[in-house]
């Protein structure tokens, strides 16, 4: 019976190809615009590390100006002061506790012919790739000793190795930068969290850095961050020691702590740290110390752009807009048959099987559209990633994972149906006694 | 009229009408938050920068070897960038307007940290400041080559300068009651260091396009003892694209204790600092575009089920006496009805969705002018859409009436 449906459907379909079509067409269009930005939404709001996510803490202190907050209303400044970073890094009341901060080192190839480039690096300590899980491809992490004697050792990204040693094995190799020669510790393995949720105050979807080396040695060398430095408080001399003291924000605090009372107990903690430095004249503001998760964090920071947002509901609307449009028409369909379905009541047609009929020939249409969304939806992404090409983190926005798929497919199926059912619950509700009357 | 008849006719088949009615009320919702959020976005991007976009180029240079001096590299480099053919001027400074990254300072009309400041944007420059980024100056005058500091860091010496040109946006902001009398005035940064004003500018914009002050800018006579720097470079009208490569490779070749990057024009950092502005645009005019023709395309179909389904009581009412144009304005009118009911409701659904947005994104709210236009836009696609459909069954021959019956 079914394929004798669907064999009138398609006739019926044929019998209209034009406002079949539309109606095709209108119901890929809604699904392919709201699939477009519902992917984008999801991988931007996406979580960066989610096995790790609820363990890692961003720290907050309030140390700023007292006559006005970091970020209205009363919110702390999104970095820490190297005084502070590096007195909570020392206390190691965490389980572990990473400091680092964005800078950027010029690399000498010792070969000919390669000229020296330019690289972004990260200065922090040796539980930065443990405590964020960064794979590595060949060697390990620097160890605490390299942190504590200023060691010049180095752990290269994947390009930079291919770039530098074909990608061969360079542990225990030297690299020069900025006329110092590190030594090769490892090398990561791909990795690219999206957003970059342990520096988000430059660029949230930016690229990882390129290399990574000792905080002690960026220190020692008097690197300064390449990244934001805010200051609210005059630093009174212009030497690198004075900046060390300074009120100025420039570095980024993690902690990692499992479960609440954890979290209570480090934040208790830093009230208390701060209450000491208040006492040293310090801290002119309120007790306003913050620590959240990953997401949280995401979540207070707005990684996902407003334009995003305001895109995904006019998206939305757009579907609903579609939705209605073939609504509309095929209820106008199937009612300007209500002679033809009449007389098949009349002849002994039950109910259901009016319903059948007209939901194959309907759900037809929404499959077909539905399909037809997906590619739409890729076709959209294709025309974001042109839109926005100059942003080098675009192509990871626009990819298409397999539960956006099966979004998009669910999405379609429940458009399709939702689209199908009130034209054809009307046509059921079609008296065989109205319609014969006119015939 | 035939309001009333017609009214009473589509009260008999609500759903359809009320569906139609429905989607243009949300397209309409949509149409009009789009149209101003693209003016919104217009407006911000058509604020001018106050320097010559057209052209200017900048790059940097990144000292690298521990025996680099930027001091006598930086001289040396200016030297013979003025000099270049084709040159018309070139300083060395922190940022360029539009550039995204920079440095900013407050200011204050009396010393101490208690009084508020006033954020202003930094632009480290040396006498040939004015005349490279080719900016306006209205009152005041220029640096003299001698008031240009030398700045060192590890020498601890003085901080800042004694004198400052700032822009007229921002003589408004420290100055509300006498914008027009800066010059002269000391004003303090860093809490209670003065400084004295002997400029204003008409126009210079800040790196930060999204920052409320935007406008707010200072030129600060200061060379900057440091390894890496940015050079900015005006060329003479028409010479920009050729000089760019020379000058990179003459930089390049003077000096190998440094590496160039980032040569980038002035155009390049516009487009691409309003790069998701003008992207947001396009997306909203494709989405109104496509909504407005699907509207349409769905009127035009449902229109000529609605011609298709009543051609024997079109042929009735024309074998009575009724004439073609009657048949014609029935339809129209009928569309006119439900464009209507549709475009009052999306009236009403478009600010409902505005004040949304203005509360959960900052949003400016729109423009009163902004519904009575979508409202024309939709009343005109609707009698357009109807207009086929209606004109087919003023060819419904009043014979069909009597063949059926």
């Amino acid at each position: 019976m079914i394929s004798y449906y669907a064999k009138l459907g398609l006739l019926s379909i044929r019998q209209n190809p034009v406002l079949s079509a539309l109606m095709v067409a209108a119901i890929a269009t809604g699904i392919g615009a709201c699939m477009t930005i519902v992917n984008i939404d999801y991988v931007m709001s996406g979580n960066p590390i989610p096995h790790r996510s609820s363990l890692l803490y961003h720290v907050q202190l309030d140390s700023w100006d007292p006559y006005e907050a970091a970020e209205e209303p009363n919110e702390p400044p999104d970095q820490v002061t190297y005084l502070d970073g590096t007195a909570l890094l020392k206390a190691g009341k965490a389980r572990r506790q990473v400091l680092s901060y964005r800078t950027g080192r010029v690399i000498q190839p010792d070969g000919d012919g390669q000229l020296p480039f330019q690289v972004s690096s990260r200065s922090t300590s040796a539980d930065f790739f443990s405590m964020f899980d960064v794979p590595f491809l060949y060697g390990s992490a620097w160890d605490k000793a390299a942190d504590d004697s200023a060691a010049y050792v180095v752990v290269l990204g994947r390009e930079v190795n291919e770039q530098l040693f074909g990608g061969q094995d360079p542990v225990g190799r030297n690299v020069v930068m900025n006329g110092d020669t590190y030594r090769v510790t490892g090398v990561l393995d791909n990795w690219q969290p999206t957003p970059k949720f342990y520096d988000v105050s430059n660029q949230s979807f930016g690229e990882v850095e390129e290399v990574y080396f000792p905080l002690s040695v960026s220190i020692a060398e008097e690197l300064s961050s390449s990244g934001n430095t805010n200051c609210w408080k005059p630093v009174p001399e212009t030497t690198w020691q004075a900046f060390l003291n300074s009120e100025c924000v420039w570095m980024q605090l993690w902690v990692e702590l499992h479960g609440e009372t954890e979290r209570s107990d480090y934040l208790a903690y830093l009230d208390a740290y701060v209450e000491s430095q208040k006492a040293i004249g310090r801290f002119p503001r309120p007790l306003n110390n913050r620590l959240y998760n990953v997401m949280e964090w995401m979540q207070n920071q707005e990684v996902v752009e407003s334009d995003v947002k305001v895109l995904l509901g006019l998206a939305v609307l757009f579907l609903v807009v579609c939705l209605l449009n073939t609504i509309g028409l095929l209820l106008a369909k199937i009612m300007r048959r209500a002679g033809d379905i009449g007389l098949r009541r009349a002849l002994g047609a039950s109910r259901n099987a009016v319903f059948a009929q007209y939901i194959v020939e309907a759900g037809l249409i929404g499959i077909v559209g539905g399909v037809a969304g997906i590619g739409m939806t890729m076709l959209g992404l294709q025309g974001i990633r042109i839109l926005y090409g100059e942003f080098d983190f675009i192509d990871r926005l626009v990819h298409l994972d397999w539960i956006m798929m099966s979004t998009a497919i669910i999405l379609a199926i429940v458009s399709a149906l939702a689209a199908a059912l009130y034209p054809t619950w009307r046509a059921c509700g079609i008296h065989p006694a109205s319609q014969l009357k006119s015939l | 009229m035939e309001i009333g008849p017609i009214w009473r006719a589509m009260s008999r088949n609500k759903t359809s009408y009320l569906l139609i009615a429905m989607q243009i009320a949300v397209t309409m919702a949509i149409m009009v938050n789009a149209f101003s959020i693209i003016q919104e976005r217009s407006r911000m991007m058509a604020r001018p920068s106050g320097v010559d976009e057209d052209n200017i180029f900048y790059l940097s240079s990144i000292g690298f070897l521990p025996e680099f001096d930027g001091r006598s590299a930086s001289e040396e480099d200016l030297d013979a960038l003025r000099r270049f053919p084709g040159v018309a001027n070139a300083i060395m400074t922190n940022t360029v307007p539009l550039q995204g990254g920079g440095w900013s300072q407050g200011l204050r009309t009396e010393p101490g940290e208690e009084i508020e400041s006033i954020g202003v944007a930094v632009y480290f420059v040396d006498e040939h400041g004015i005349d490279t980024f080719d900016v306006n100056l209205t009152q005041g005058r220029n640096f003299a080559p001698t008031e240009i500091m030398m700045f060192d860091p590890d020498a601890n010496g003085a901080r800042w300068p004694d004198k400052i040109i700032i822009t007229q946006a921002m003589a408004e902001a420290l100055f509300p009651d006498s914008p027009n009398d800066a010059i002269g005035r000391t004003v303090y940064i860093e809490d209670d260091l003065p400084i004295t004003i002997i400029g204003v500018l008409q126009r210079m914009q800040a790196a930060w396009k999204e920052w409320s002050g935007v406008e707010r800018a200072m030129l600060v006579p200061m060379k900057r003892k440091q390894n890496s720097f940015r050079y900015v470079i005006r060329a003479e009208p028409g010479y920009r694209d050729e000089l760019m490569p020379q000058i990179e490779k003459m930089l390049a070749e003077k000096n190998t204790g440094r590496i160039i990057r980032g040569m980038t024009t002035m155009t390049e950092t516009r487009e691409r600092s309003y790069l998701e502005d003008s992207a947001m645009i396009k997306l909203l005019v494709f989405i109104v575009g496509v909504l407005t023709a699907i509207t349409g395309l769905g009127i035009v179909g449902l229109a000529s089920f609605s011609v298709a389904r009543r051609s024997k009581q079109i042929g009735v009412r024309r074998a009575l006496g009724a004439t073609r144009p009657a048949i014609l304005r029935y339809f129209m009118l009928e569309n006119f009805l439900i464009s209507s009911v549709g475009v009052v409701g999306g009236a009403l659904l478009a600010v409902g969705l505005n004040v949304w947005m203005v509360h959960a994104f900052d949003l400016t709210p729109i423009a009163w002018y902004v519904i009575p236009t979508a409202m024309l836009i939709l009343w005109l696609v609707g009698q357009l859409a109807v207009f086929g459909p209606a004109r087919r069954a003023t060819l419904v021959s009043p014979a069909v009436a009597t063949r059926a019956v």
